[in-house]
């Protein structure tokens, strides 16, 4: 694999005081993963696809808010939690959703079955669908992504995907295997911060930090020590891996 | 010479096999309609992908799970009828074995197609063999209605053989393909004591295995649903609940069929009264069995209180799924009992009224199960303000499923006995050169030698 091969434990820190729900993580997520445009009839019935949502919290519709000015209410940006008991793993009958060493939950397009069971055990709702067959128009068509992950009966990442199928949030793990490319190339040992998804690198506020768990010293270990620090949904048993400071 | 048994029924029960007429041409010309414009259905889906259907986030499963579910429930009819009964040794079942396994046979391949018709990429299915993971519930659920398809084949086809010997020797005015048909299918049955010695402890057997099968498919369907985390779904309560529902709705569909059967080839003397008599007293044990667990989940719920459970609670009782979840109890519970405990002796015009309800109520039900959970999920905020409307897609779909099952049906009923000749046999008095139906049962009924 490498000079110095070691699996990391990736983990995404976000801090909320510093987030001001911009969504340019999620249009940086949209352009870096090729994800399908729908129509605007198509989004009001769901099905725009947003692998890095920004939405705002209470989710319950009937949860009071309150009268403005007294206002209480937030937003959350969300990827994929890449949970280290993820469900959506649990149930999937042909192992195109799998978690890998490194705690990342990747999705094989090549390999799924479209039967969306992984979609309704997600807590999260991270996952979505394929309707009909992803299109671009104009411009979008030909800015796409070329970076994709193939070989062997997987496809993964960036990759153009047939209708049918699911996908979510992977971490941008085509930078990581570029990155980890790189490294080797360059016969050298590969450091974490040399791979960053697209969300943590063009995020306004400076509000998402990357990088590897298991490793007592860094940013996001150190943040997660933090009392201001939380996971969403922390008593379902997931595990999420996305820590979320909140605002103090 | 010993006592041989003859059914004096045989010639009403093979009557219809003898018979033809415009209004089966009719009903299936209506029912091939109806497969023709689902096929048009699919064949959009196919192309255009889910898309077409009215699923969405998050309702990603919607009428095609609840048909799936609805028809490998409609199947427990016959194994609970034919393995479950004979076990307990209920002789009284024996007329209606055939046309209750019928409805077995020809529904799970609708429910396998059902789910075939919900995957995002049907081409890809044999993937669930090569890379199936067991880990998953759709690899029991693959494994356990694969098993059961297959057996009930086999059951059924076993069943069958010694009517499918009578008709080869009978049936000698019937065009050739179908007289060769008969000789090919009876794999030269004799009907021999040896025979149908070797061919009563089979059944025996398998039908012990049928009934683990019975309680472990739909417990394994449920449980699709059980084992996610999400609320209303993940309850412990979900396999018994969704057992019980398939035996209640496969056994009014029986009743239904049987009715239907009777009226239309005139069998009146062989499904006599007494047998509706007695899937009404089944049927009020399962209405009473229904309301005890909605009532065991229900209560639970709400006084646990727990704030995702009720929202999901709430969806049903009182906001956007109230309607059809009060009209599912209507029409499951409160209607149908009424009728079996007051109306439904000895009056079948009742009796199916009755069970046509709780079939629809039971498909509302299932469809009550899976979607108002999906629509409030704990962290997705833009529920397509938590609607799902079905499109002509599923519809269409939908009613060819259907047509399939009853055409299926229909065919079968003209070209094989609907009751078992076989196992109605009676004990009759020796008589030389008398047509013979069947030797002496293993079991037999009671011991008359006729003197050798």
């Amino acid at each position: 694999m490498g000079f110095g091969f070691f699996y990391m434990r990736w983990s995404m820190v976000i801090d909320l005081d510093k987030c001001v729900a911009c969504q340019g993580c999620s249009v940086a997520c949209r352009f870096e993963n090729n994800t399908p445009v729908v129509k605007p009839d198509e989004a009001i019935k769901g099905r725009a696809i947003r692998w890095n949502d920004v939405f705002p919290l209470p989710i319950n519709p009937k949860e009071e808010t309150g009268e403005y000015p007294n206002v209480k209410t937030r937003y959350l940006t969300r990827p994929c939690m890449h949970c280290e008991n993820p469900p959506c793993v649990k149930v999937c009958p042909v192992q195109a959703t799998f978690k890998n060493e490194e705690g990342i939950v990747q999705q094989n397009y090549a390999r799924c079955i479209g039967c969306r069971f992984c979609t309704v055990a997600c807590p999260y709702g991270v996952r979505y669908f394929n309707w009909h067959e992803p299109e671009w128009e104009g411009s979008l068509a030909t800015h796409l992504n070329p970076d994709r992950l193939e070989g062997d009966g997987d496809l993964e990442g960036p990759a153009i995907r047939p209708k049918g199928i699911v996908e979510k949030c992977t971490f941008c793990i085509h930078r990581l295997q570029k990155a980890r490319a790189r490294a080797d190339s360059e016969k050298r040992a590969f450091r974490p911060d040399e791979y960053i998804p697209a969300c943590v690198q063009t995020c306004t506020g400076k509000a998402r930090f990357f990088g590897d768990l298991d490793d007592p010293n860094s940013t996001v270990s150190l943040l997660a020590k933090s009392p201001r620090a939380f996971r969403v949904l922390e008593d379902v048993g997931t595990h999420p891996k996305v820590i979320y400071l909140k605002e103090g | 010479m010993r006592a041989r048994l003859i059914n004096k029924h045989e010639a009403a029960i093979l009557a219809p096999l003898r018979d033809f007429t415009n209004a089966d041409r009719l009903l299936w010309a209506i029912l091939v309609g109806l497969i023709a414009v689902g096929g048009y259905a699919y064949y959009q889906q196919w192309t255009f992908g889910l898309g077409v259907t009215g699923l969405n986030r998050p309702v990603y499963w919607g009428v095609y799970i609840t048909n799936f579910v609805f028809f490998i429930g409609l199947a427990h009819s016959g194994t609970f009828i034919s393995a479950i009964l004979r076990l307990a040794g209920a002789s009284w079942r024996k007329p209606l074995v055939r046309a209750a396994e019928a409805i077995t046979i020809f529904s799970l391949p609708f429910g396998v197609s059902s789910i075939l018709i919900d995957m995002g990429r049907p081409e890809r299915a044999f993937n669930i063999i090569f890379y199936g993971r067991f880990q998953s519930p759709l690899l029991w659920d693959f494994t356990a209605v694969s098993l059961y398809m297959f057996s009930s084949v086999v059951f059924f086809y076993l069943s069958l053989l010694p009517d499918i010997a009578l008709c080869r020797d009978r049936l000698t005015e019937a065009p050739a393909w179908q007289r060769q048909m008969y000789r090919l299918l009876a794999l030269g049955w004799e009907g021999n004591p040896e025979q149908y010695h070797r061919l009563e402890g089979v059944l025996d057997g398998m039908a012990i295995f049928m009934t683990l099968l019975v309680v472990t498919v739909h417990t394994v369907v449920s449980w699709v649903f059980g084992m996610t985390l999400q609320p209303g779904w993940h309850t412990a309560l979900i396999g018994p609940f969704f057992l019980l529902g398939a035996i209640f709705s496969g056994t009014a569909a029986v009743v239904i069929a049987l009715a239907v059967l009777r009226r239309v080839y005139h069998l009146e003397d062989i499904l006599p009264i007494n047998l509706f008599n007695s899937l009404r007293k089944l049927l009020i044990v399962f209405t009473l069995g229904w309301l005890y667990m909605m009532v065991a989940e229900y209560l639970t719920i709400y006084y646990g209180g727990v704030t995702e459970e009720m929202l999901v609670f709430w969806q049903k009782f009182t906001d956007d799924f109230a309607g059809m979840f009060w009209l599912m109890v209507l029409l499951v519970f409160v209607i149908p009992l009424f009728i079996f405990v007051f109306l439904g002796k000895d009056r079948i015009g009742w009796m199916v009224t009755a069970c046509v309800l709780v079939n629809v109520g039971m498909w509302l039900e299932r469809y009550v199960v899976i979607v108002p959970t999906e629509t409030r999920p704990r962290l997705i905020y833009e529920l397509v303000l938590g609607d799902y409307s079905p499109t002509w897609v599923e519809g269409a779909i939908t009613a060819a499923l259907f047509s399939g099952m009853i055409l299926l049906y229909a065919a079968f009923t003209r070209y094989f006995p609907i009751v078992p000749v076989w196992e109605t046999a009676e004990e009759a008095e020796e008589k030389p050169g008398e047509t013979v139906t069947a030797p002496r049962r293993r079991w037999g009924t009671v011991g008359k030698t006729a003197p050798k």
